[in-house]
């Protein structure tokens, strides 16, 4: 599966990435040949076999309901680029 | 005596129970040594004033005659793992300046057991790379032939140098693809990437938390044991580390080999291996044999293939995970006009090349018409490659092979940074090792032509770093490897 | 409900997607309080504000509350289920995905019955249902420039419930949200407040032409806050797409906004790309597995639901339908009604909260847990009427008077000296005053004006100031005046 230059962008917007416009030709190529070099995966006969998404497969543990954890915007905010009034602040959000 | 900062850990303890030097005495040593050693540029930051404050707390306690298991020991500290008032990074440009408020579970213990921080240790980038290259505050030099400026491996490549310049008694490593086990072949320390939910991955920055496992980075076997002692067991805040008792791994060393299957993979033997690790890998075998274990061939059928697969999961998993670095909350952040433009801007600016490779191979990877492609595909061969460890463990009890396929290369290195296929063919022989989720080890077992330390990577049984570190420690007394001192 | 087109009869086709916050102390996955109305960012753990390193560690209760929700939807719970990451940017979206359920969601296939205006019932397919993190608020208004992000929410659990797409008029799917809201208080798991945004609903509609069976183009609109603008998205966002059928266009796939100022549904603007959430298995959460003893032990411990407790009231307590089904509808209201029908005549009873006792509530504004008159003492009221204690008209005044002083019924009709009279002597005496008093009337009523026997009982009740036992009254008049 080759991809192009459309795809990179794609890719990189959803990254939230910007690649320089003399880039995306190389990186194009690099991303291809990656692709490429992965894609000896497909010489593996993979029928029947279920994804390993874990290695431990011990079921979850749960915590109990109990609040541990609070009044602490301070300590939340205190590494914050922009914050007023107890907010985080951002640029407008445009939809 | 030695001088203080060349002794191992346990040895420090020994000189400390026995009052031969203080703790502050030791810190101010490293501190001192560390100064001196800065062009090798293995700490990101020091934190000198933290290490002789817990010191002189240390020699309270020394008497009193209540110390703790690693009580006045000085650790260097990975810079992915989060400390509680320190700048914590992940060597990347996107935390410039971030103090977490928090503490990781596997630092907190180790702090809790008496040892101090005398600071945050070099590293690639959010634990990407195998050079130590794609950190933003630049390359660590390899102690090793430091004047030919060689790479000192990564991803925890500071870790593994300082532990190797003596500029800390031991440190913290992380392991998500080899980043513990080859920089510690490249430096001729030792390092244990234990077993997949053995350790806390609570309040370590994330790269592939499928994959992700600290382990310590040490002078030697034992001191690998003695704080794995402490840095593992069961965290209710990481819900994949799991609930099983912790020996005391010391308790094992020393302990006969005779019997031990060990298997061999013929996988790991490929047509172009290079000679000399094929012949140490050899002597390697030779020393168990002699030791009394029984050396049992095995095959691997999938090997081939894991590089692929880590190379599809690693990335996805990061893509995910790197999402948080927004320039939102914490960290670097670069105007936009609009919240968008801020996101790009900042992560343009704040990811390095590996990482933003990375990142966006991981998007591609999931996104919509691909993900059965190449992300389901890659975990499906995911669990091939986990049965071909189940199937030989039927056969045997422990598994030896080379740790890299080389020695140090050097920074800059023209095949490696023009060719990121190549630069991740350093991971071959420790990848599939962190898919399967198992316990390694890595050991020093002689020196290249050149001069250049090479490791061999001992591999056990999940949850069975027991036998790791016996095998290990046989092969270590045989090797009679030495340390720069 | 067809919609009559210019040529052609249209059905609607609609499904909703409800977003109801758990009830529960913590968060979904994390150690911070849930509680409403916190200042900025004091409701936040490290794991809620995204921190590097920061791992979730899931809520025992939510599970408990999300398998009580599935039995409650008559849900298959799923032993096996899995979480997911669902990766998109967003400022009220601290790590940058939400930990949802994907492939394997805790609940399957389940089915609410509705209640329909006519008396009927209809069954609602739900698709299926999972749990996932809720996202922090942004806050635009504060500064023309700026966004300011709260993640007090961010974290607070949620279950997603999806309907198939079942409902063919928005009576329909207003009836369904009324149900589910009933039947997630009755269980305590959310309190289904649509105003205050703890249930949220997402609507997709199609139409089609009447009875064809296809399956046309949907779109999507999000984030509808109250059943009558989920009714009024519905009705108008159908007719929007028959018209475009009509006209020759076809609707484009899209998620649409409903303004309830306008009553009308715009197009969201259309990004260069769209999203793509590249859903993957949440490697910080193994799998969740729930044992059959633990399903069973939840479904023991599931109160009686408004459809079973209806079904009892019709059956057990005679009520009719419609009763039943008014006083299902708010778990308070049943179990108010269950305690005053307590041994008294519980279609009287009925018949007195949903009429007297409801309109003083709604005078008062009160809700039922405030209210002065207690179930007893409406039960007490009920039952001085059936022993002839009082009269159906004193009771009214009664009932005003314990609404007022919330004193027990037998006290003020001892009090005030209300009490019928059932003795026929008193009676009589009154009821020959009446005749005697009115002899034009008697005459008239003689010579076949029977219609004036009601005038007769009035004035003897009116002269024994209501006192008079009606009963008693007619079968005197009624052989007096023969």
């Amino acid at each position: 599966m080759a991809i192009d230059k459309q795809t990179v962008n794609r890719v990189a917007f959803l990254s939230r990435l910007k690649i320089d416009p003399d880039k995306i030709t190389a990186t194009e190529d690099e991303f291809n040949k990656i692709l490429n070099w992965v894609e000896q995966l497909n010489e593996v006969d993979t029928e029947n076999v279920e994804p390993l998404a874990a290695v431990n497969e011990t079921a979850l543990v749960c915590r109990d309901d109990t609040v541990t954890e609070g009044n602490q915007a301070d300590k939340i905010l205190a590494n914050a680029p922009m914050a007023e009034y107890g907010y985080f602040v951002v640029p407008k959000v445009v939809e | 005596m030695s001088k203080l900062n060349t002794l191992t850990v346990h040895e420090t303890l020994d000189g400390l129970n026995k009052k031969e030097f203080s703790a502050v005495e030791l810190a101010e040593e490293y501190i001192k040594e560390a100064e001196a050693a800065r062009r090798l540029n293995a700490y990101v930051l020091e934190t000198p004033e933290a290490a002789l404050s817990k010191a002189a707390e240390s020699d309270q306690r020394y008497a009193s005659g209540n110390p703790r298991p690693l009580e006045g020991i000085p650790l260097g500290i990975k810079d992915l793992f989060c400390t509680e008032g320190i700048r914590t990074t992940a060597c990347s440009h996107i935390l410039d300046g971030f103090i977490p408020p928090y503490e990781s579970t596997v630092t907190a213990r180790l702090f809790e057991a008496g040892a101090s921080c005398l600071g945050k240790l070099n590293m690639d980038e959010f634990a990407m790379g195998g050079s130590n290259e794609t950190s933003y505050y630049g390359p660590v030099v390899n102690p090793w032939k430091a004047e030919k400026n060689l790479v000192p491996g990564g991803s925890s490549g500071g870790s593994a140098a300082a532990v190797a310049a003596n500029i800390c008694a031991a440190a913290t490593g992380t392991d998500t693809g080899g980043s513990i086990r080859q920089p510690a072949a490249f430096c001729g320390v030792s390092g244990i990437k234990p077993t997949y939910g053995r350790c806390s991955r609570y309040g370590i920055m994330a790269f592939a938390s499928s994959l992700d496992q600290a382990g310590p980075i040490a002078k030697d076997v034992r001191d690998c044991a003695l704080l794995l002692n402490v840095m593992a067991g069961y965290d209710a805040k990481d819900s994949t580390s799991v609930k099983m008792d912790v020996p005391d791994f010391t308790k094992v060393l020393g302990q006969s080999v005779k019997g031990l299957k060990v298997g061999v993979p013929a996988e790991y033997r490929p047509a172009g291996l290079n000679a000399e690790i094929a012949a140490y890998w050899d002597k390697g075998i030779e020393m168990l044999k002699n030791a009394g274990a029984e050396i049992v061939d095995i095959s691997l059928p999938h090997t081939k293939y894991a590089l692929a697969v880590y190379y599809i999961i690693a990335p996805a998993e990061a893509s995910s995970n790197l999402a948080r670095y927004d320039g939102l909350r914490y960290g670097l952040r670069v105007p936009g006009e609009h919240l968008d433009d801020m996101y790009v801007n900042t992560r343009t600016a704040g990811f390095g090349t590996e990482v933003k490779r990375r990142v966006m191979i991981g998007t591609y990877v999931l996104s919509a018409g691909y993900y059965d492609a190449y992300y389901l595909k890659a975990q499906k061969v995911r669990r091939l490659i986990r049965d071909d460890f189940m199937r030989a463990f039927e056969r045997c009890d422990v598994i030896l092979t080379p740790t890299a396929p080389s020695a140090a290369f050097a920074v800059g290195d023209k095949s490696m940074t023009d060719d990121p296929i190549n630069m991740w063919l350093n991971d071959v022989f420790t990848v599939s090792v962190n898919l399967a989720g198992l316990p390694a080890m890595s050991l020093p077992i002689g020196l290249s032509g050149d001069g250049l330390p090479l490791g061999l990577q001992v591999i056990g049984r999940a949850f069975d770093e027991e036998t790791v570190f016996k095998t290990a420690a046989v092969i270590e007394k045989e090797a009679k490897f030495e340390r720069l001192k | 409900m067809l919609i009559e087109g210019k040529e052609n009869k249209w059905e609607i086709v609609c499904g909703l997607e409800i977003h109801c916050q758990i009830i529960s102390k913590s968060k979904i996955f994390s150690g911070a309080s849930t509680e409403f109305g916190a200042d900025a960012n004091q409701n936040v753990s490290l794991v809620d504000a995204g921190m590097p390193g920061m791992l979730p560690v899931l809520n025992r209760y939510c599970v408990h509350q999300a398998v009580k929700t599935g039995l409650g939807l008559r849900a298959q719970i799923n032993n096996y289920s899995e979480f997911s990451r669902k990766n998109y940017f967003y400022a009220d979206m601290p790590t940058g995905y939400q930990i949802t359920q994907f492939e394997y969601p805790i609940v399957g296939e389940g089915v609410v019955t509705i209640d329909l205006e006519d008396g009927s019932t209809k069954d609602i397919r739900i698709e299926r249902m999972h749990i996932e993190q809720d996202a922090g608020k942004s806050i635009h208004d504060i500064d023309p420039h700026k966004t300011f992000i709260d993640l007090n929410r961010a974290g607070v659990g949620l279950m997603e419930i999806v309907t198939k797409p079942d409902f063919g008029s928005p009576e329909e799917a207003g009836a369904f949200l009324k149900k589910l809201r009933s039947i997630l208080r009755y269980l305590g798991t959310c309190d289904g407040n649509m105003d205050e945004g703890s249930m949220r609903c997402d609507v997709n509609v199609s139409v089609r032409p009447a009875g064809s069976g296809e399956l046309r183009t949907r779109c999507e609109m999000k984030n509808v806050n109250s059943v009558k603008f989920v009714m009024q998205a519905i009705e108008v966002e159908a007719r929007r797409h028959v018209e475009v059928y009509e006209n020759g266009g076809t609707v484009e796939q899209e998620t649409r906004r409903f303004d309830p100022v306008t009553g009308l549904t715009q197009s969201m603007r259309k990004k260069e790309f769209a999203h793509d959430y590249r859903y993957f298995p949440e490697p910080d959460l193994p799998p969740l597995v729930l044992t059959d003893a633990y399903i069973r032990q939840v479904a023991d411990e599931l109160p009686e639901l408004p459809d079973a407790k209806k079904a009892r009231f019709v059956e057990e307590l005679g009520l009719t339908k419609y009763d039943a089904t008014v006083i299902c509808e708010n778990k308070e209201v049943a179990d108010f009604f269950e305690k005053a029908a307590a041994g008294h005549d519980a279609k009287k009873v009925a018949n007195w909260l949903m009429g007297d006792f409801f309109a003083m509530l709604k005078r008062k504004n009160l809700t039922i847990e405030q209210s002065p008159v207690s179930a007893e003492n409406l039960g007490r009221l009920v039952e001085l009427i059936e022993t002839n204690v009082i009269s159906g008209k004193i009771a009214k005044d009664v009932f005003e008077m314990m609404s007022e002083s919330g004193e027990a019924p037998e006290k003020i009709v001892e009090e005030k000296g209300l009490k019928q009279v059932t003795d026929t002597g008193a009676i009589e005496a009154i009821v020959d005053q009446v005749i005697a008093g009115n002899p034009d009337k008697v005459n008239a009523y003689k010579g076949g004006k029977t219609g004036l026997m009601g005038w007769f009982v009035g004035q003897v009740i009116k002269e024994s100031r209501g006192k008079a036992n009606p009963q008693v009254v007619n079968q005197l008049l009624a052989a007096k005046l023969a």
